[in-house]
C-alpha cells in the first residue's frame, strides 16, 4: 500500500532535485526553468497528497492554482530567455552575471 | 601736533600707494610717498634743532588708549625727547633721500607703487619704534620693522634667493624678538608697568635684587637687560644673530641703504640707549654688551676684507660699525653710541647708495672683481663715495701741537670717541674693546679703501662679467634704441640673472679667483652716470658724511652733552670728560690704524697688485675661513636648520602621515574599502548564488519560527 510517506518522499526527492538543478547547473538557463517547474511540481504533489490524506479539497484547488501560475511563469521565463538570447547571443548560465557590482 | 603728522604721514602715504597700487599708477604713488617723507623730514629737523639749541624739553603726545586690563595700561603715545629727535632726523632724512634715489634706481621696475608703499611703511614702523613711550609700542614698531624688512628683502619675490633671504631675516629676527618679548614680560613682572619712563625711574632701585629664572636665582636687572639685549642683537645683527644681514642684500640697493643706515639695524642700539639707565643698573649686562659688540666689530671687519660683492663688503662694514656702537654702549658711552649711529647713518646710506649707483652703471654687476677704472666714467659717484669712505675710515686730524684746528670727517669724531671711551673706561672689557676697536679700525680702513681701489682705480676688468657681456650684446643687437632696451634689461636682470650671482655669493668658496685673475678690458662697454634723482641724494648725504661729525660732536659727546640729552639717555659727564684726557698715544692709535689700513690697501691694490693673490695663496685656510664668513652659515645649518628640517620631516612622515593619517582618515577609508572588496565577492551576479542565499535565508527563518 502506498501511503502518505511515500508521496512525501517522492515529493522531497523531486524538490531537492529541483534545488540542486538550480545550483549545480552551469550550462543552460532553460534547465533552471525546468528545475523551478520540478520544485513547483513537488509542492503540488505535496498538496495533493495531503488533500487526499486529510479529505480536504482545498489542497487540490491550490494545486490547480499552482499549475496555472507555473504555466504563466514558464511562459514569461521562456519569453525573457528568447529576448535575452537575441540581445546577448547566449543563454549559458556562466555568462549571465551582469548583476555583479 | 607736528609729531603726529610727522609719524603718521608715512603710514598714510603707504596706505595710499599700497592700496592704490596700479589703480593710481607709478607717478602718483611715488609722489605721495616721497612727498610725505620729505614733509616728515622737514618737520623733524626743527624738533632736532630745538633740542640742540636747548630751548625744547621732552614731552609726550597722547594719541589713543590701547590696552586697559588690570594693572596693565598701555597707550599709544608719542614721546619726543633728545634721543627721539636724533632718531627722527636720522630716519626721515635717510628715508626721504632713499625714496628720491629710488625714483632713478627703480625706474624700470614693474611694481614701483608696491616698493614705495613698503618703503614708507618701513619708515612709519621705525618712527613708531623711536617715539615709543611704552615697551609695548616699541615692540609694535619693532615687529613692524621686521615685517617691512621681510617684504622689502623679498621684494623681487620671483628670485628664490630673495625669498630665502627674506625668510632668513624674518626667522633670525624672530629669535631676537623672543628674547625681547621675554624681556618685556619680565619687566612687567618686576616693575608692574611697561611705561618706559616709569621703568627707568624704578630701575636703579632694583639693582642687586634677584629673581627666579629657570630654577635659579639670578640678578633681576642682569636677566632683564640680557633678555632685552637678545632682542637688540637680533635687530642690530650682532655676532650670533648677524647672519640675516649680509643676505638681506638680496633686496634692491635702496632697501639695503635704508635697512643699514636708518631703520631696522639701528633699532637695537636705540633700544639699548633708550633703556640705558636699566643697563647701568647691571654691570654684568654691560660687560656682555661690550664683549658682544667688540666681537661683532672684529668678526665683521675680518669678513669684510675678503668679500668680492660690493654690497656684501658694505653690509659687513655695517655689522662691524654696529659692533662699535654696542661696545660704546657697553662701556657706558651711550652718547657716543648714538653719535656714531647718527654719523654712521649718513655715511653708510651714502656708501650704499653709491654702491647702487655703481651697480646701476655696471649693468647690475655686483662683483668688484669685474669693476676697475670707473673713476672717470662716473665722477659724481666716485667723489661722493670717496667722501663716504673718508667718513667711515675716520679720516681727520686732531689739534696737532695746537697748530692745526681739529678737522675730520664724520667717522673721525664718532668712532675715535668710542675707541677712546673704551680705553678711558679702564675695565678689562673696556681694554679688550679698545684693542679690538683699533684693530677693527685698521681692517675698516683696509676694506673700505680696497673697495674704492678695486672699483674706481686700475684697469677696467669689465669684459669678464656676464652682465656686461649681456649689455654689449644687447647694444649690438638693437642698435638705435639702445637706451631704451638697455634700461629695460635692468628689470630683466634683476629677475633672473642676479639669482645666479647671488647664489654664488652664498658660497663664495666656489669661485675664489682674485680680481687680478680676471681678464682685462672694457669689452666696448660704456658705463653711464646715474640720473639726477640718484645723484642729489648722494650729494646731500655726502654733505652729512663730511660735516655731521664736526657739527654735532660737542652736543652729542662733548661738554654740551648733558644739556643736550636732558636725561633721555644715561650720560655721565665726568666719564665723557675723562675721554678727552687719555694718553696721546692711545688717542692716536685709531688714526695710525686708519693710516696703516690705507697704506696696506694702497700697497695691495695699487702698487703691487699680485700681493692679494700671494697672501691668499700662502694663508689658504685663513682665506677660506674668512671668505666663508667664519662658517657661521654652515654651523647654523648643521646646528639648527638641519635638525629643524629633520624634526619637521619626522613629524610629517611619522607623526602626521604615519600616525594620524594612517589610523584616522586613511584607516577609515581602508576599512570601508576592504569591506567593499569582501562584500563584492558575495555579489557574483549569478542567479543561482542569489537563489542559494534566498533558500538559506528562508531555511534559517523557518527554523527560527519553528524553534520559537
Amino acid at each position: 500500500m502506498i501511503g502518505l510517506v511515500h508521496y512525501l518522499t517522492v515529493s522531497a526527492i523531486l524538490f531537492v532535485t529541483g534545488v540542486f538543478g538550480i545550483f549545480l547547473n552551469r550550462k543552460n538557463l532553460i534547465i533552471i526553468l525546468m528545475a523551478i517547474e520540478l520544485i513547483l511540481l513537488s509542492v503540488n504533489l505535496n498538496l495533493v497528497a495531503f488533500s487526499a490524506y486529510l479529505h480536504d479539497l482545498v489542497g487540490q484547488v491550490f494545486a490547480m492554482f499552482v499549475l496555472t501560475v507555473a504555466a504563466g511563469e514558464a511562459a514569461i521565463g521562456l519569453a525573457i530567455l528568447v529576448i535575452y538570447f537575441r540581445g546577448r547571443g547566449t543563454i549559458s548560465v556562466d555568462d549571465v552575471n551582469r548583476m555583479k557590482g | 601736533m607736528n609729531i603726529i603728522v610727522l609719524v603718521f604721514l608715512p603710514l598714510l602715504a603707504a596706505i595710499v600707494a599700497g592700496l592704490g597700487n596700479r589703480a593710481i599708477g607709478n607717478v602718483p604713488a611715488k609722489v605721495v610717498t616721497t612727498g610725505a617723507l620729505f614733509a616728515s623730514c622737514i618737520l623733524a629737523w626743527p624738533i632736532f634743532l630745538g633740542f640742540l639749541g636747548g630751548h625744547d624739553s621732552a614731552h609726550v603726545v597722547h594719541v589713543l588708549s590701547f590696552i586697559k586690563s588690570g594693572s596693565l595700561q598701555v597707550d599709544w603715545a608719542l614721546r619726543v625727547d633728545s634721543l627721539t629727535a636724533v632718531m627722527l632726523v636720522v630716519v626721515t632724512t635717510v628715508s626721504s633721500l632713499v625714496h628720491l634715489y629710488s625714483w632713478g634706481y627703480m625706474a624700470e621696475d614693474p611694481s614701483q607703487p608696491r616698493f614705495f608703499a613698503y618703503l614708507s611703511l618701513f619708515t612709519f614702523a621705525m618712527l613708531m619704534l623711536v617715539t615709543a613711550d611704552s615697551l609695548i609700542q616699541m615692540f609694535f614698531g619693532w615687529e613692524g620693522v621686521g615685517l617691512a624688512s621681510y617684504l622689502l628683502i623679498g621684494f623681487w619675490y620671483e628670485k628664490p634667493s630673495a625669498q630665502a633671504a627674506a625668510i632668513k631675516a624674518f626667522v633670525v629676527n624672530r629669535v631676537g624678538d623672543f628674547g625681547f618679548s621675554l624681556g618685556i614680560f619680565g619687566t612687567f613682572l618686576v616693575f608692574g608697568t611697561v611705561s618706559i619712563p616709569a621703568i627707568l625711574a624704578a630701575a636703579p632701585h632694583m639693582a642687586g635684587s634677584t629673581i627666579g629664572f629657570l630654577g635659579m636665582r639670578v640678578d633681576t636687572m642682569t636677566l632683564l637687560c640680557l633678555l632685552l639685549f637678545v632682542g637688540a642683537m637680533g635687530k642690530s645683527a650682532q655676532l650670533g644673530l648677524h647672519t640675516w644681514l649680509p643676505d638681506a642684500m638680496e633686496g634692491p640697493t635702496p632697501v639695503s641703504a635704508l635697512i643699514h643706515a636708518a631703520t631696522m639695524v639701528t633699532a637695537g642700539v636705540f633700544m639699548v640707549c633708550r633703556l640705558s639707565p636699566m643697563f647701568e643698573a647691571s654691570q654684568t649686562a654691560l660687560t656682555v654688551v661690550t664683549y658682544v659688540g667688540a666681537a661683532t666689530a672684529f668678526f665683521a671687519a675680518t669678513v669684510g676684507t675678503v668679500q668680492t660683492d660690493i654690497k656684501r663688503v658694505i653690509a659687513y662694514s655695517t655689522c662691524s660699525q654696529l659692533g662699535y656702537m654696542f661696545f660704546a654702549a657697553g662701556v657706558g658711552a651711550f652718547g657716543g653710541a648714538m653719535f656714531h649711529l647718527f654719523t654712521h647713518a649718513f655715511f653708510k646710506a651714502l656708501l650704499f647708495l653709491c654702491a647702487g649707483s655703481v651697480i646701476h652703471a655696471m649693468h647690475h654687476e655686483q662683483d668688484m672683481r669685474f669693476y676697475g677704472g670707473l673713476r672717470k666714467h662716473i665722477p659724481w659717484t666716485f667723489w661722493t663715495m670717496l667722501a663716504g669712505t673718508l667718513a667711515i675710515t675716520g679720516v681727520g686730524l686732531d689739534e696737532l701741537f695746537h697748530i692745526t684746528p681739529t678737522f675730520g670727517f664724520a667717522g673721525f669724531y664718532s668712532k675715535d670717541a668710542i675707541i677712546a671711551a673704551a680705553f678711558a673706561r679702564g675695565t678689562t672689557a673696556g681694554g679688550i674693546a679698545y684693542f679690538i676697536g683699533v684693530t677693527a679700525a685698521l681692517l675698516t680702513s683696509f676694506y673700505s679703501w680696497r673697495l674704492v681701489f678695486l672699483t674706481f682705480y686700475g684697469e677696467p676688468r669689465w669684459i669678464g662679467s656676464e652682465h656686461i657681456q649681456h649689455a654689449i650684446h644687447d647694444t649690438h643687437g638693437h642698435g638705435a634704441d639702445h637706451d631704451h632696451d638697455h634700461g629695460h634689461d635692468h628689470a630683466h636682470h634683476n629677475a633672473h640673472n642676479d639669482a645666479l650671482d647671488e647664489s654664488s655669493g652664498h658660497a663664495p668658496g666656489v669661485d675664489s679667483r682674485g680680481a687680478m685673475d680676471m681678464p682685462r678690458g672694457t669689452g666696448g662697454y660704456h658705463p653711464h652716470e646715474s640720473p639726477l634723482s640718484m645723484l642729489i641724494p648722494l650729494v646731500l648725504l655726502s654733505v652729512g658724511a663730511v660735516f655731521a661729525g664736526m657739527g654735532f660732536a660737542k652736543s652729542f659727546i662733548g661738554e654740551g652733552g648733558a644739556a643736550f640729552w636732558q636725561g633721555s639717555l644715561w650720560f655721565n659727564s665726568e666719564f665723557m670728560e675723562s675721554i678727552e684726557h687719555i694718553p696721546a698715544l692711545a688717542k692716536w692709535m685709531p688714526f695710525f690704524a686708519m693710516v696703516a689700513g690705507l697704506v696696506i690697501a694702497l700697497w695691495a691694490y695699487i702698487w703691487d697688485k699680485s700681493l692679494p693673490a700671494r697672501v691668499a695663496g700662502s694663508a689658504r685656510g685663513l682665506y677660506a675661513f674668512l671668505l666663508n664668513k667664519w662658517y657661521f652659515d654652515e654651523l647654523y645649518d648643521i646646528l639648527f636648520v638641519r635638525p629643524a628640517f629633520a624634526l619637521g620631516r619626522l613629524l610629517w612622515k611619522r607623526g602626521d602621515q604615519g600616525t594620524i593619517d594612517r589610523f584616522g582618515p586613511n584607516g577609515a577609508a581602508w576599512v570601508v574599502q576592504f569591506g567593499g572588496v569582501v562584500s563584492r565577492k558575495m555579489q557574483s551576479g549569478y542567479v543561482y548564488t542569489y537563489a542559494l542565499v534566498m533558500l538559506l535565508g528562508l531555511a534559517a527563518a523557518a527554523t527560527w519560527v519553528m524553534a520559537a
